[in-house]
């Protein structure tokens, strides 16, 4: 099956039910989706496809074939850019492990909210989750991020 | 740093040179010609290398302990590469923790301060004497700067005196620089590792990608891990009494299924199928005499049976409570309870090992390369020098990963199959299997004279040892140092005070969990404090001002704490305050919560903190180490607990063991205090206060007292 990932295209000959999560990290070697649930509760494998917002341990290769999928690496740069930089700027990261994630998540909701309030980035956000404690910072980076697009 | 160091690392040996570890999956690895030492290598193209000797888990080590190293070398961090440091305890052990090559305790810069300076000085002399000598000038006529040698006109890189390092002599003593002239430490440069976090080439254990590797998974038995005392590497005890996994070998893509001592062990082609065939395998296990594991209550139980039974060990006596206490005006008492918690960092546990060619390589986000390397050996039976240690980026570490069990149990399954794997927890594996921060029943006393003075305070802790099963050695007279933190070193001036330490085990595997026995002890201390002013009429503040007496630097966070926090002007008429403060790494820090109530349970609304941790090497890193342990504070103080049925921890995923998310997580403000005093630890500094300055606030609002973590029913 065909899998197209930042447009381009990888053949994937695992089961087409194998979640989308685990076609990309143990197929494709595609390891800035990460695996914190498998539950679709953490969002540390969140990615695009089709441009939605999906946890990948929820999506199933069948499912995804045919769509374009998008990770962190394949975000149009001038939101990569605008989100990228607001997290260096801010120091957000800390162990790092939800970034990815987080700025994928990010990137949807100002894709539909050009200046989201913090109660909007607290909806938008509440299912990713971070154990080190960034979501302050992880606010003020979207807030700096919306600014700049 | 002494010359055998030096002369071993300038002779390339494997073991201290050349294989540190690359963190970045797109990295270019200069391979020109360099002159080096365990922790700085010098290429001629220019290009320098800092090995890291700790491990990065959020913390922002990989920044902080280079700035240390960088700023006495004297070149900035723009254009260095570092990598994590090989097993190497010569060069890489932590003296702050018995020599052992392991990260944890708030000890990385702490104990980095004076030593990785002068591993930078050190070189940045010999750089200064080359040159000196190239030129033939006097070396007071040689300056550096930003990777540059400098004298009059004449001026070379770094990178151009290798071959002239060589011959230099290693000086002893070399001079550091003056704190004044410090162009790096305490100035905001950004985080090194920030932008591979962000665009995700920063390579966590499950990220490691070598040729034909396998991923793993391993059924393990059901009952939550004992806490067996005698060492971290306790050899498992197979548990299985029969299993059949038949169907799940005919599943397409599953390559063996294994029985080792921790159990059965699935490889696959990848995680979905390993998982998929780990429903296919029936086991029958030995599950045990878990009576005394019947439930949560059982065990929280025994743990009070026991601490109105049995002694404990008197940490520190002084003066005479008993005395004071038939002599005091009022005498009151409290016990505070606290559940056993999980690490649940967002890294489930992952290690990978390939044993080949007559060599173990074992790569995984490992607080502790040092026990990975002994039990690689004990398991593989490879000689030492045989067996490799590659040390990631940790997905969150919180003390769970200095335990090796995951490493373990991936060069257990290397072993009995041959392959080259990657053990991968499920979220689940992670809940039900951990090193989980104790259960603890504390219970205290305390006397008052007229004037609402505490005169005598008692305290006694009742909870399974920190540190008896992983690393014995640390157990000295019975006592359990990481256990009694915050107790023995109680910062409070009253003239008569006991401390008493019981370890009493109840069947849990036990594990340092950030701020370990602090986030005990000041939840207890601190919620006892305040009962004392509250019962004494005095403000919670002035209270412990006054009890802080010969302690300025911890009055001084408390008063900014105060003052930041408006805790004596006009408050919004919903909310209320409550402060809690402790001493502990060679820090100082105070917390005011601002909650609402919410029906009878404490919304929080805002933390405020004051720190004092020394001198601040990266001020942005220390705000944000404050901050996060400020919000993981607040998912123990609410929500955080472990529980147990027959024997069995009943959470699972994110579901039952509730993460604190955005909604629920307040602005957390952090004001710093700076000053010349030596850096201590700041990693763990900021959780301790916030459960008790929550349930502080709680009392001062309602005058009910939250003595049982954690606050809501979840």
């Amino acid at each position: 099956m065909d899998l197209t990932v930042n447009r381009k295209n990888y053949s994937f000959d695992g089961s087409p039910d194998t979640p989308l999560l685990w076609a990309l990290r143990d197929h494709l070697d595609i390891t800035s989706v990460k695996f914190g649930c498998g539950e679709g509760m953490c969002g540390a494998c969140s990615a695009h496809v089709d441009g939605e917002l999906k946890r990948t341990c929820q999506v199933s290769c069948s499912e995804a074939t045919g769509k374009d999928i998008t990770t962190v690496e394949g975000l149009p740069p001038k939101v990569a850019e605008a989100l990228k930089t607001a997290w260096l700027e801010l120091d957000v990261a800390q162990c790092g492990y939800c970034q990815t994630g987080m700025i994928m998540a990010a990137a949807d909701l100002l894709k539909n909210n050009g200046n989201p309030t913090d109660e909007e980035i607290n909806d938008a956000m509440n299912k990713n989750v971070c154990r080190c404690g960034t979501y302050g910072r992880i606010r003020k980076a979207i807030h700096l991020a919306a600014t700049r697009l | 740093m002494d010359r055998r160091s030096f002369i071993k690392s300038s002779t390339a040996s494997a073991i201290s040179l050349g294989v540190g570890f690359s963190l970045f999956n797109n990295e270019v690895i200069a391979s020109n010609t360099y002159f080096g030492n365990p922790w700085i290598k010098i290429h001629q193209d220019n290009s320098i290398t800092l090995t890291n000797s700790r491990t990065e888990m959020g913390q922002d080590v990989y920044t902080s302990i280079s700035l240390l190293i960088a700023e006495e070398l004297d070149c900035s961090l723009d254009a260095i590469r570092i990598e994590a440091a090989p097993f190497d305890p010569t060069n890489h052990g932590n003296a702050m923790l018995g020599g052992l090559q392991l990260t944890g305790a708030s000890t990385s810069v702490a104990g980095s301060w004076g030593s990785m300076r002068k591993v930078g000085a050190t070189v940045r002399t010999m750089l200064v004497s080359a040159a000196a000598k190239k030129w033939n000038v006097a070396v007071s006529s040689c300056s550096t700067n930003n990777g540059y040698v400098m004298s009059g006109a004449k001026r070379a890189r770094y990178g151009e005196l290798v071959d002239l390092l060589r011959q230099e002599p290693i000086p002893k003593d070399p001079a550091l620089k003056n704190p004044a002239d410090f162009k790096y430490i305490g100035k905001d440069i950004p985080r090194l590792d920030g932008q591979a976090k962000v665009d995700g080439t920063a390579i966590f254990g499950a990220d490691v990608r070598v040729e034909d590797m396998s991923t793993a998974v391993l059924m393990r038995w059901p009952v939550v891990p004992p806490n067996i005392h005698g060492g971290m590497a306790v050899k498992a005890v197979d548990k299985v009494i029969s299993y059949d996994a038949d169907q799940a070998r005919k599943l397409p893509g599953v390559l063996g299924v294994y029985r080792i001592d921790e159990g059965i062990a699935i490889v696959a082609r990848d995680y979905h199928i390993a998982q998929q065939a780990r429903k296919l395998v029936k086991i029958t296990w030995d599950l045990g005499d878990t009576s005394g594991l019947k439930d949560t209550e059982t065990i929280m139980r025994r743990l009070k049976d026991a601490a109105a039974v049995k002694p404990g060990v008197v940490l520190r006596t002084q003066g005479d409570v008993k005395k004071a206490t038939s002599a005091a005006t009022s005498a009151h008492t409290a016990t505070y309870e606290l559940p056993f918690l999980t690490h649940a960092n967002l890294e489930p546990l992952n290690c990978s090992a390939r044993i080949a060619n007559g060599e173990l390589h074992i790569w995984g986000p490992m607080q502790n390369p040092h026990l990975a390397h002994t039990v690689g050996v004990s398991i593989s039976g490879l000689p030492p020098e045989k067996v490799f240690v590659h040390v990631t980026f940790i997905g969150g570490g919180l003390g769970r990963k200095a335990e090796i069990d995951f490493v373990q149990e991936a060069v257990a399954i290397a072993k009995a199959s041959g392959k080259g794997i990657r053990l991968m927890w499920s979220r689940e594996d992670d809940t039900k299997h951990g090193a989980y921060r104790s259960a603890a029943y504390v219970q205290m006393e305390g006397a008052l004279d007229a004037k609402g003075g505490m005169t005598a305070l008692r305290v006694k802790l009742t909870s399974p040892s920190v540190i008896s099963r992983a690393l014995p050695p640390f157990i000295q007279n019975g006592v359990d140092p990481f256990m009694v933190d915050g107790l023995h070193n109680l910062n409070y001036d009253v003239p008569n005070y006991e401390a008493e330490a019981l370890i009493h085990e109840v069947g849990v595997r036990a594990g340092a969990y950030r701020s370990v026995g602090y986030s005990v002890n000041t939840y207890a201390i601190e919620s006892f404090i305040d009962e004392l002013a509250l019962a004494a009429k005095v403000d919670p503040v002035a209270f412990r001002l006054t009890h802080l007496n010969g302690q300025p630097r911890a009055q001084a966070v408390l008063k900014l704490a105060a003052e930041k926090a408006n805790w004596n002007g006009p408050q919004k008429p919903d909310r209320f305050l409550g402060v809690a403060q402790f001493s502990g790494y060679g820090s100082f820090i105070a917390v005011v919560a601002e909650i609402s109530l919410d029906g009878t349970e404490p919304k929080v609304h805002k933390l405020v903190a004051a720190v004092d941790v020394g001198r601040v090497i990266r001020p942005t890193q220390l705000e944000g180490q404050i901050e996060g342990a400020m919000v993981l504070g607040i998912a123990g103080a609410m929500l955080n607990r472990v529980t147990f049925k027959d024997g069995v921890v009943q959470e699972g995923n994110f579901d039952t063991y509730k993460m604190l998310r955005f909604r629920d997580t307040p602005p957390v403000e952090v004001h710093i205090v700076n000053n010349d005093n030596p850096p201590g630890g700041a990693g763990e500094l900021g959780l301790p206060p916030v459960a008790p300055a929550i349930a502080n606030a709680l009392a001062r609002a309602t005058g009910s007292r939250l003595r049982t973590l954690p606050f809501l029913d979840v």
